[in-house]
């Protein structure tokens, strides 16, 4: 199947990376905003399936040359180990800390251990999502 | 905490070993796994003096203490019989596996499994809290499923290793129903406080099934009858293994069991007669059962199950001592309980002599079947040596310490005849059934010896030429063949020393009488015990040489049938019945899945706001304005819609209609993180439709006929109702006080000003962090089916 879809891919060259930055601003503005780690690696993954669609796999996966079932298993490891600080420290397990440092760049910011968590699940969303999608589609 | 480091040492070396093992190779991984059961030996060997002293080290950590499950571990006299049993003789299986196994085996997993089992063995017997004891418990089912099935693109092996798992699982459940009794009756966990207070448990009503539950878990395990059927086919496993797990070790864990609840039950008179009719059939038809086989392998394990029922026996007869209305002295029943301790202990010497020297046969020989086999004593004189030590032991004769432990077992269950401590008459049967017993195993250690190392060799027979096993693999072997004949000569250390801090333990009762731990004597002048000593050998003797003529017997009808035909019976009906059931409601078309779940839903969920007459709309709540109606017209219609789409890609159009809707109205709701969410997904969702499109089977309008298609859709109006109904009767409904201004502090509690994402990974993120596993499962999931189903043409998996 030959198709012409240069408008396809040259939009989707430019919107992958208004995409990937929106995901990855969902991510860091959930702690105060909408967002967070489930939709922000929803957002993410659903670039990369854009990605997959205009272009073959091959070709995406010379760009992004990751195996994404072990992303998922990192991600989920991630969430898991995350809380097993809290635990060592003698809280109960998960428990999440966040404090307020003065950073030279960005002045007085807020840091928090739920965004390590958030990280494990945006990972494992991503993992998963793409990881099905390929199997999917793979499976012809 | 030192106690602690001993039960999870191993644990943490199997951490470890496949970084080790890439390290270092595989012919030095099993130099590494041998030193941890080394170090733990010599740690334990260093508080024999301690525990001797009557000292008990009592450590405890809270782990979920809301339910009152603590990292309690407790070392005391018969925890330390074991774990001394479980590290020593772990020593010198891993010695001999190294010699055993050759590097082409993946040793890896092998000793990742082993380490595994020796840590939830000695967890076993050190735990002082019943569900860490279960745990426990399970993970060494576990593991030695593992090990069963290690060589496991065998049949024999895969089938071995379900029939262990099923049996022993299904006496751990149990068992774990009678540990629940029991915390119901005491409130507390812990094994150490439930004993404390046997004398007020003594009349509460569970007592006697929560004894039976707990005794089917040490049956199942310690393959008493009717549950010895699992252990020949165990038997699979490789040779170390059988050593260790299925002789020496996990097998004994129903007998520690026995042992540890022997002062919370030994005065009921119900355990006093299943321990020892239990014990007693085992022993019997275990001997019976050994000398028919022509596996040496299958030979031991018989003989296991048979040791392993006079074990067994000789707790239920020490049990008398425990009863408030047994006549007799207490101190001479209690003596059978150190006659048990003190044969479990000689069992597993050289019972893992035997399966050793099997194990060189079958390794050097290539075949363990004796009817291909015969003549070796001049080509291996060393392993000759050891199989006449082991087999003799295990016979009784002197001077070896089976002869000790076999007397004391003969006096135990003549002084059990002669006391008659529960007037039951049935008592008198005991020495009578265990001599003819002993008679049998003669038999079968006779053969052992006979059949495989003299008579005449059959070269024509046997592949290989016969030589003697390597230096390093008689090592082990060598090791328990000295101890074989060193505790005959100086009993009395082991008496002293590791068993005699058992018998407080197990007879606390008792712990002031002087005499509760018995002298053991080789000569004890010619009493009623030596001359069944000497009977088993006459007629043993005759019975072997004769052995061709009454071979027959096996053939005749209550013999040949066998537990296992009930097994394969049972796993066979349940399978059937099993199939016949999910094929009923498994159609394969998820049109009637979904009728399925809505007609549940409209049971349950409907019947309860019926029955219980909470249906209550309210329509107070807020107001309707024109975009909620306009949009709830569009939904509608494209609902409606969908039913007479004419192409797939209407109704996927059709359906993406129906979830954007749903985003705009959590907009509406003012609830941005889910509309947020919902049309991430949604836009994901139609991609994966789009993929999918070419392989999706032809849209066909529905052909079914028109009754069940009136059914369908009265089931899909119900649903609908329903959920309308369930919605606006919630939001009348006010009578538990909203927990949410709760969450409203999330800027204070986890400094964040999003309280959904607060809920999320902090106040709740034990369900978030579940919920990501299951995506992840859910992802190997699809993967594993798509990627590995077999090709056309290709093999049928499941089907081998």
């Amino acid at each position: 199947m030959k198709e012409n879809d240069v408008i396809l891919r040259t939009v989707t060259r430019v919107v992958v990376f208004i995409i990937l930055t929106f995901g990855v601003e969902l991510f860091l503005s959930g702690h105060h905003n909408p967002g967070g780690g489930f939709v922000g690696g929803l957002v993410l993954s659903s670039a990369l399936v854009l990605l997959y669609v205009v272009f073959d796999i091959e070709t995406v996966h010379q760009g992004v040359p990751f195996d994404f079932r072990k992303i998922a298993a990192f991600g989920a490891m991630i969430s898991l180990l995350s809380g097993t600080a809290a635990a060592v420290l003698g809280k109960p397990f998960l428990t999440q800390g966040f404090g307020y440092f003065d950073l030279p760049i960005f002045g007085l910011t807020e840091l928090a251990t739920v965004t390590v968590f958030e990280a494990g699940v945006a990972l494992t969303v991503i993992g998963t999502v793409v990881t099905i999608i390929l199997s999917i589609s793979k499976d012809v | 905490m030192f106690a602690v480091f001993v039960i999870f040492l191993p644990f943490i070396m199997a951490l470890f070993l496949p970084a080790v093992h890439r390290l270092i190779g595989d012919r030095l991984i099993g130099w590494y796994v041998m030193a941890v059961p080394l170090v733990l030996f010599a740690t334990l060997v260093r508080l024999i003096p301690r525990i001797a002293d009557g000292e008990v080290i009592d450590v405890s950590y809270a782990w979920i203490p809301e339910a009152g499950i603590d990292l309690a571990v407790r070392v005391d006299g018969l925890g330390m019989i074991f774990a001394l049993l479980i590290t020593g003789v772990g020593t010198l299986v891993a010695l001999y596996s190294i010699y055993y196994l050759s590097p082409r085996e993946s040793l890896g997993h092998f000793y990742v499994y082993l380490l595994l089992f020796m840590g939830a063995m000695l967890g076993v017997v050190f735990s002082d809290n019943l569900m860490l004891l279960y745990t426990f418990w399970e993970l060494t089912s576990i593991s030695s499923f593992l090990l069963i099935a290690f060589w496991y693109h065998r049949k024999g092996s895969r089938y071995g290793a379900q029939k262990a798992m099923l049996i022993t699982v299904m006496g751990g459940v149990s068992m774990l129903a009678g540990f629940l009794m029991l915390y119901f009756m005491t409130g507390t966990f812990s094994i150490s406080e439930i004993i404390g207070m046997r004398e007020t448990l003594a009349g509460e009503s569970l007592i006697v099934p929560a004894m039976f539950l707990i005794l089917l878990g040490a049956f199942t395990k310690s393959v008493q009858f009717p549950f010895h059927i699992w252990l020949p086919d165990a038997m699979e496993a490789p040779t170390p293994v059988s050593a260790y797990l299925h002789s020496a070790t996990m097998v004994k864990a129903g007998i520690y069991l026995v042992a540890l609840f022997t002062p919370l039950f030994g005065g009921l008179d119900a355990w006093f007669w299943s321990l020892s009719i239990a014990g007693i059939v085992t022993l019997l038809w275990g001997a019976f059962n050994a000398m028919k086989q022509n596996d040496l392998k299958a030979l031991l394990a018989y003989s296991t199950i048979s040791q392993l029922g006079l074990i067994m026996s000789l707790l239920g007869f020490g049990s008398a001592a425990l009863s408030a209305d047994a006549a007799g002295d207490p101190t001479v029943y209690a003596a059978a309980g150190f006659a048990a301790l003190f044969y479990l202990l000689n069992h597993s010497t050289f019972k893992g002599l035997l399966f050793m020297v099997i194990g060189i046969v079958d390794h050097e020989i290539g075949t363990r079947d004796i009817r291909r086999l015969g003549g070796l004593m001049s080509f291996m004189p060393v392993t000759f040596t050891f199989a006449v030590i082991g087999s003799f032991s295990m016979a009784g004769l002197p001077p070896f310490n089976g002869f000790l432990s076999k007397e004391m077992f003969f006096g135990a269950a003549v002084n059990i005849a002669s006391g008659q401590p529960f007037a039951g008459g049935a008592e008198v049967l005991f020495p009578v059934v265990g001599w003819l017993a002993s008679v049998f195993t003669f038999v079968y250690c006779t053969i052992i010896v006979y059949r495989t190392f003299l008579g005449p060799v059959q070269p024509e027979k046997i592949d290989r030429v016969p030589r003697e096993a390597p230096k390093g693999m008689l090592v082990a072997p060598g090791i328990l063949a000295a101890l074989v004949i060193l505790i005959f000569f100086f009993p009395n250390i082991i008496g002293k020393y590791v068993i005699g801090p058992a018998m407080p333990v197990m007879f606390p009762v008792l712990s002031q009488e002087a005499n509760l731990v018995p002298e053991i004597e080789a000569w004890h002048g010619v009493n009623l015990p030596l001359v069944m000593t000497f009977g088993v050998i006459a007629l043993g003797l005759l019975l072997f040489i004769t052995f061709r003529h009454w071979k027959r017997i096996y053939r005749v009808a209550p013999f040949r049938w066998t537990m296992d035909s009930i097994y394969r019976g049972l796993l066979q009906t349940g399978e059937a019945g099993s199939t016949i059931v999910t094929d009923l409601y498994m159609t394969g078309r998820s049109r009637d899945y979904f009728a399925f779940i809505y007609v549940f839903f409209l049971v349950t969920v409907g019947g309860m706001l019926f029955l219980t007459g909470a249906f209550e709309p309210d329509f107070s709540r807020g107001p309707v304005g024109i975009f909620e109606i306009s949009f709830v017209i569009i939904m509608a219609f494209a609902a409606i819609a969908m039913l007479f789409a004419r192409s797939r890609i209407t109704a996927t159009l059709l359906n993406g209609v129906l979830g954007y809707s749903v985003a705009i109205f959590f907009v509406f709701f003012r609830a941005p993180d889910l509309a947020l969410t919902q049309t991430v997904i949604e836009t994901v969702t139609t991609v994966l439709f789009l993929l999918c499109f070419h392989f999706l089977p032809e849209w066909k309008p529905e052909d079914s006929p028109l009754r069940t298609k009136i059914v369908n859709g009265l089931i899909a109006i119900g649903a609908g109702t329903l959920v309308t109904a369930f919605g606006l009767t919630v939001q009348g409904y006010d009578v538990y006080s909203s927990i949410s201004s709760y969450f409203e502090d999330s800027y204070k509690l986890a400094g964040g000003s999003n309280i959904v994402n607060a809920i999320l990974g902090d106040f709740r993120a034990f369900d978030t962090m579940l919920e990501v596993v299951v995506l992840f499962i859910a992802g190997i999931g699809v993967y594993t089916l798509i990627a590995l189903k077999p090709k056309k043409g290709g093999d049928d998996i499941e089907g081998k």
